[in-house]
C-alpha cells in the first residue's frame, strides 16, 4: 500500500447560502482545493452527501459533480454514511490512492440544507436513525442525543453547565474562523437560557442547519513534492467502525463504541497514543456529543469528559485543543461536508497555516466524524510530513 | 344451552375537563349546567386515543378476565359513532392487535349511542346460535359535541368490551328485548364534523319513550319486577335522564347508582351503558340479576337481563376495574388544551 | 411520511410485540432478524415482549418532527422491558415535570402518527405510568 498525503484544501463561507445552489456550493470548494494543490488534473473524485434527495431532490451526485468539475469523464462516486459521509468519502479516496488505483483524487463533501423548511430538514436528518423503531415513535436527533446526555449526567454527574461549556468553548474558537457560520461568542447562561429543544438539550447545544461544502486533494506521499508546492500532510491512519443504529439496542447508551473502536484502530495504525496528539477535530453535533467523543478517543477517562471544556483541557492553549475550527457548533454542520471540513482544518493546522487559531507546534492531528447517534465513525490521523525522516 | 358473558373489560382515558371550564369559555352558568345535566366533569381522549386504541385496551382486559386463547374468538363487533376511518374497519385493527386474526368475522356497527349494545346483541346471538365458541362485542366512542353546544358538556370517551361464550360464564343472559321506532332526535350527516339534535325533543319522545318501553317489555318478557333485580344500568347521556328513567320504572338509587358513571365520566355514547355494566360486574355478587337498557338516537333501545354466576368473584380483579380507572390519577385540562386535543382549532392544512 | 405498506409490514411488532429469541444463545431481537449478532445463530423462536418495564432514559420533545407537531411537548424514552430488550417509545399520561428514570411503566396501544389528513392511521405502543 502506498502512503497517502493531502496536498490541497478548499472550503467556502458556510451559512444560509440562499443564492447558491447545491452544485455551485460544491464546485466552489472543489475548485478551491484543486487550486490550493496546484494540480492540473484529478483522476477520480468522491463526494460525501447525506441526502441530496431529501434536501434538494437531487441524487446521482457522482456524475453531476464530476461534470461540474470539468476534468473530463473521471469516475465520480457519491458516498453516504449520514453525517459521516464526508469522512467516509475521504477514506474511500485514501484507499483508492493507497491501492494505486488513482494518483490524484478529490475527496469532498456537500450539503445544501436550506432549500427545505425546518420540519423537512429535521425529517431528512432523522433518516440517519432507525426509521421503523426510533423515528416512528416521534424521536428526533436532538432527542436521541438528549437521551444519551441524560444517561451520562445521571451516571457520571455531568452537569447542565458542563454541556454549555462545550458550546462556549467552540464558539470562542469559531470566532477566529472566518468561514464559520456562527462567529459569535456565547456564554454558558445564554446556552442554558436558550429555547428548549429536547430536554435537557437547548437550541445552543445543537449544531445548526447549514449550506456548505469542503474539498481536499490527495495523492501518494512520494509524489506530493512533485505534484504540489504545498507542504504535504501525511495520512497516518484511516479507520472506520460501526455500531447498532438504534440507540436502544446498545448495551451502554453513553458510550460511543464505534468511535472507541475506530480510534483504537487508528492509534495502532499511526503508532501513537492520545497523548501524542496536538489537537482534534471532533463531531460536536450536540454539546453532549463532544463529551462522549473525547472519552471514546481516550482524551479523558470514561465519565470524565464533562469537565474537559470548562477546565480548559480541550480549549485553545489547553493540553489537547478540541475543535480549534469552532466545531460543528460554530462553524456549521452541512452534514455531508462536515467530515471534509474537519480534515481541511487538520491540514491547515499541520501546515502551520491556521492563522489566529493555530495550535502551536502541531504535529499530530486527529479527525473524528460520526453518523447518526454514533452508528458509524470515521477516524483519521494526520502528521506534519516536513522534517520527518522517511 | 346457557350463553352469556365470559369476560369483560373497560377502558377510560385519564384526561378530564370540568363543566366549569367549558362554561367559562362560553359564558354559560356552570351551576345551572351541573344541576341540569347532573354532570361535574367528563373524560377527554388525547390525540393518540381513538375508538380503535380504547377498544384494544378494553378487549385485552376482557381477554384477561375470560381466560381464553384470543385466536378462538370468532367475531368482533365494534359499535361506535366515531370510528376513526369513514371507510376501513376498526375491528380488523383490534382483531390483529389481540391476536384474533385471521379466522374471525369483523363488522363495525353504527346506531348513535346504541351501537355498542348492538354489537353485544349480535355477538351473543352468534354464540347462542352455535356459530362460534367465543364472540366479542365492543362499545366505544370519542364523542363529539359542537363547541358551545349543550352536548359539549357531556360528550366524552371510553370503551367496554365483552366476550360471549357458553362456558365458564360470569353472567348468564336470561333475556333480551329490543324496541325501535324511526325518531330523528339526533343525527350527523355525512361529512359533518359534529352531530345535531332536536333539543328537548331528545327527551320525552326519544330517550324516555324507548328506554322505558324497552325496560318494561324486557321485564314483562322475563316475568320480573324491579325488586327481583339487584342492579339496573341505562344509557346515560347525562346524570339526570337515567336516574329519572330508573325511578319511573321503580328502581332505587341503590340499584342504578353503581352503573351510573356519567356524573364524572360524561356521555361515552356507544360506550355508555356497556361501561355502566362493567362497573356493576366489578362489584356484583353471584346470583345478582342485572337489567341493562341502552338507547340510541334514531331511535331504539336494546335490553338484557343478566344473572351473575359464582365465577364473577374470580375475575373481578384480573383487570383494571371501571370506577378505579375513573378515579385513577385524573389529569385535568383547560379548554384550550381540550380544543387542541379534539381537533377543534382550525389550523394550516397541507 | 409513512405509507400503508411500510406501516402494514411492521404490524406484528407494533400491535403484538412479536420478537425472536436466538436458539443458540437466547438473545432476544426486536424486531426479529435473520442472524444473531451475538452468536451468529440463524435459528430463532418467536417470543412476545413483556409489556411492562422501567424508564432508562428520556427526553421531552419540544421541537417535533413533521407529523408530530400537535403532540408537542411529549416525552420519548428508552424503556427496558422486564428481563428483555430496550425499546424507544413515547411516555404519555404522565407529568412531564416529574418524569424520572427508573419509573415503572406499562404499555398501552395508541395511535402513534398519521399520514397527513387523509393517509393511513398508524398505531403502535406507547408507555404510561404503571
Ligand atoms: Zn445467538
Amino acid at each position: 500500500m502506498r502512503e497517502v498525503a493531502v496536498i490541497g484544501v478548499g472550503m467556502n463561507k458556510w451559512g444560509e447560502l440562499w443564492e447558491k445552489s447545491h452544485r455551485r456550493i460544491w464546485t466552489e470548494a472543489a475548485l478551491a482545493a484543486v487550486d490550493d494543490a496546484g494540480v492540473d488534473r484529478v483522476d477520480a473524485m468522491y463526494v460525501g452527501c447525506m441526502s441530496g434527495g431529501l434536501f434538494v431532490g437531487q441524487e446521482h451526485l457522482g456524475a453531476l459533480l464530476a461534470d461540474e468539475l470539468g476534468m473530463g469523464p473521471i469516475p465520480g462516486t457519491r458516498v453516504e454514511s449520514a453525517c459521516a459521509s464526508g469522512g467516509l468519502a475521504f477514506r474511500q479516496a485514501v484507499l483508492a490512492v493507497a491501492a494505486g488505483a488513482h494518483d490524484i483524487v478529490l475527496a469532498s463533501g456537500v450539503e445544501k440544507m436550506t432549500d427545505v423548511d425546518g420540519g423537512a430538514a429535521t425529517y431528512a436528518l432523522s433518516t440517519a436513525a432507525d426509521q421503523e423503531y426510533e423515528c416512528y415513535q416521534g424521536i428526533t436527533f436532538p432527542g436521541l442525543y438528549a437521551m444519551m446526555a441524560r444517561v451520562h449526567m445521571e451516571r457520571y454527574g455531568t452537569t447542565r453547565r458542563q454541556l454549555a461549556d462545550v458550546a462556549v468553548k467552540n464558539h470562542a474558537h469559531g470566532l477566529l474562523n472566518e468561514l464559520a457560520q456562527f462567529r459569535m461568542k456565547v456564554t454558558a447562561e445564554q446556552v442554558m437560557g436558550s429555547a428548549a429543544v429536547a430536554d435537557p438539550l437547548r437550541l445552543l447545544d445543537c449544531s445548526p442547519i447549514t449550506d456548505g461544502a469542503a474539498a481536499v486533494v490527495l495523492c501518494p506521499l512520494e509524489m506530493a513534492r512533485k505534484l504540489s508546492k504545498q507542504p504535504p500532510v501525511r495520512v497516518a491512519a484511516s479507520a472506520h467502525a460501526t455500531d447498532r443504529i438504534a440507540l436502544h439496542e446498545r448495551d451502554d447508551m453513553a458510550d460511543l463504541a464505534s468511535t472507541r473502536h475506530a480510534a483504537a484502530l487508528a492509534y495502532k495504525q499511526a503508532g501513537i497514543t492520545p497523548k501524542d496528539l496536538s489537537f482534534c477535530e471532533v463531531h460536536d453535533c450536540f454539546t453532549i456529543a463532544e463529551i462522549l467523543v473525547i472519552e471514546a478517543l481516550g482524551l479523558t477517562a470514561r465519565g470524565k469528559g464533562g469537565a474537559a471544556a470548562g477546565s480548559g483541557l480541550t480549549a485553545q492553549g489547553g493540553k489537547i485543543p478540541v475543535n480549534p475550527s469552532g466545531g460543528l457548533k460554530s462553524k456549521g454542520h452541512p452534514v455531508g461536508a462536515t467530515g471534509i471540513a474537519q480534515i481541511r482544518e487538520a491540514v491547515l493546522q499541520l501546515r502551520g497555516e491556521a492563522g489566529k487559531r493555530q495550535v502551536p507546534k502541531a504535529r499530530w492531528g486527529l479527525t473524528q466524524n460520526m453518523g447518526g447517534t454514533g452508528a458509524s465513525t470515521v477516524v483519521h490521523i494526520f502528521e506534519r510530513a516536513e522534517g520527518r525522516k522517511r | 344451552m346457557e350463553v352469556g358473558i365470559r369476560g369483560y373489560g373497560a377502558y377510560i382515558p385519564r384526561h378530564r375537563i370540568r363543566v366549569e371550564e367549558i362554561a367559562r369559555v362560553w359564558g354559560a352558568d356552570a351551576p345551572t349546567y351541573k344541576r341540569g345535566l347532573g354532570l361535574r366533569e367528563k373524560s377527554v381522549p388525547t390525540p393518540d386515543q381513538d375508538v380503535i386504541t380504547m377498544s384494544v385496551e378494553a378487549a385485552r382486559h376482557a381477554i384477561r378476565r375470560a381466560g381464553i386463547d384470543p385466536a378462538k374468538i370468532g367475531a368482533i363487533y365494534i359499535g361506535s359513532e366515531s370510528h376513526p376511518y369513514a371507510v376501513k374497519p376498526s375491528g380488523t385493527v383490534v382483531a390483529e392487535a389481540i391476536g384474533a386474526t385471521p379466522e374471525i368475522h369483523c363488522a363495525d356497527f353504527e346506531f348513535a349511542c346504541k351501537a355498542g349494545s348492538e354489537g353485544m346483541f349480535v355477538a351473543l346471538s352468534l354464540v347462542k346460535a352455535g356459530q362460534m365458541e367465543f364472540a366479542m362485542g365492543i362499545g366505544a366512542d370519542t364523542s363529539q359535541g359542537a363547541p358551545g353546544d349543550a352536548l359539549e358538556y357531556s360528550a366524552s370517551a371510553g370503551s367496554a368490551a365483552y366476550i360471549f361464550a357458553s362456558t365458564q360464564l360470569v353472567a348468564v343472559c336470561e333475556e333480551t328485548y329490543a324496541f325501535m321506532t324511526d325518531t330523528p332526535d339526533f343525527w350527523r350527516r355525512e361529512y359533518q364534523f359534529y352531530p345535531r339534535h332536536g333539543g328537548r325533543f331528545t327527551g320525552e319522545p326519544a330517550y324516555f319513550k324507548h328506554t322505558l318501553s324497552c325496560a318494561r317489555g324486557l321485564m314483562k318478557k322475563a316475568k320480573v319486577k324491579p325488586k327481583d333485580l339487584r342492579w339496573a344500568v341505562f344509557h346515560q347521556p347525562n346524570g339526570k335522564f337515567p336516574a329519572k328513567a330508573a325511578e319511573e320504572l321503580g328502581f332505587t338509587s341503590d340499584q342504578y347508582g353503581q352503573g351510573l358513571l356519567s356524573p364524572t365520566l360524561g356521555n361515552t355514547y356507544s360506550g355508555a351503558s356497556p361501561l355502566g355494566l362493567t362497573a356493576v360486574l366489578d362489584v356484583a355478587k353471584p346470583g345478582d340479576r342485572i337489567l341493562m337498557v341502552s338507547y340510541g338516537s334514531g331511535a331504539g333501545s336494546d335490553g338484557f337481563i343478566w344473572r351473575v354466576t359464582d365465577r364473577i368473584t374470580k375475575v373481578q380483579k384480573l383487570a383494571p376495574q371501571t370506577r378505579a380507572q375513573l378515579e385513577d390519577r385524573p389529569i385535568y385540562v383547560d379548554y384550550g388544551t381540550y380544543a387542541k386535543f379534539r381537533g377543534k382549532i382550525r389550523k394550516l392544512t397541507e | 411520511m409513512i405509507g400503508p405498506v411500510r406501516y402494514w409490514r411492521e404490524i406484528p411488532q407494533r400491535y403484538r410485540y412479536e420478537a425472536a429469541r436466538c436458539s443458540g444463545c437466547g438473545k432476544v431481537f426486536f424486531p426479529p432478524r435473520l442472524v444473531c449478532n451475538a452468536c451468529r445463530g440463524r435459528e430463532f423462536k418467536p417470543v412476545i415482549l413483556p409489556q411492562a418495564g422501567t424508564l432508562e432514559t428520556f427526553t421531552i420533545i419540544r421541537v417535533a418532527p413533521s407529523g408530530f407537531e400537535d403532540q408537542a411537548p411529549y416525552a420519548v424514552g428508552v424503556v427496558r422491558l422486564a428481563d428483555s430488550v430496550k425499546v424507544t417509545a413515547q411516555i404519555v399520561d404522565c407529568d412531564l415535570e416529574t418524569l424520572a428514570t427508573g419509573q415503572k411503566l406499562r404499555l398501552e396501544f395508541r395511535k402513534v402518527q398519521q399520514d397527513g389528513a387523509s393517509g393511513v392511521l398508524c398505531y403502535g405502543y406507547k408507555f404510561v405510568p404503571a
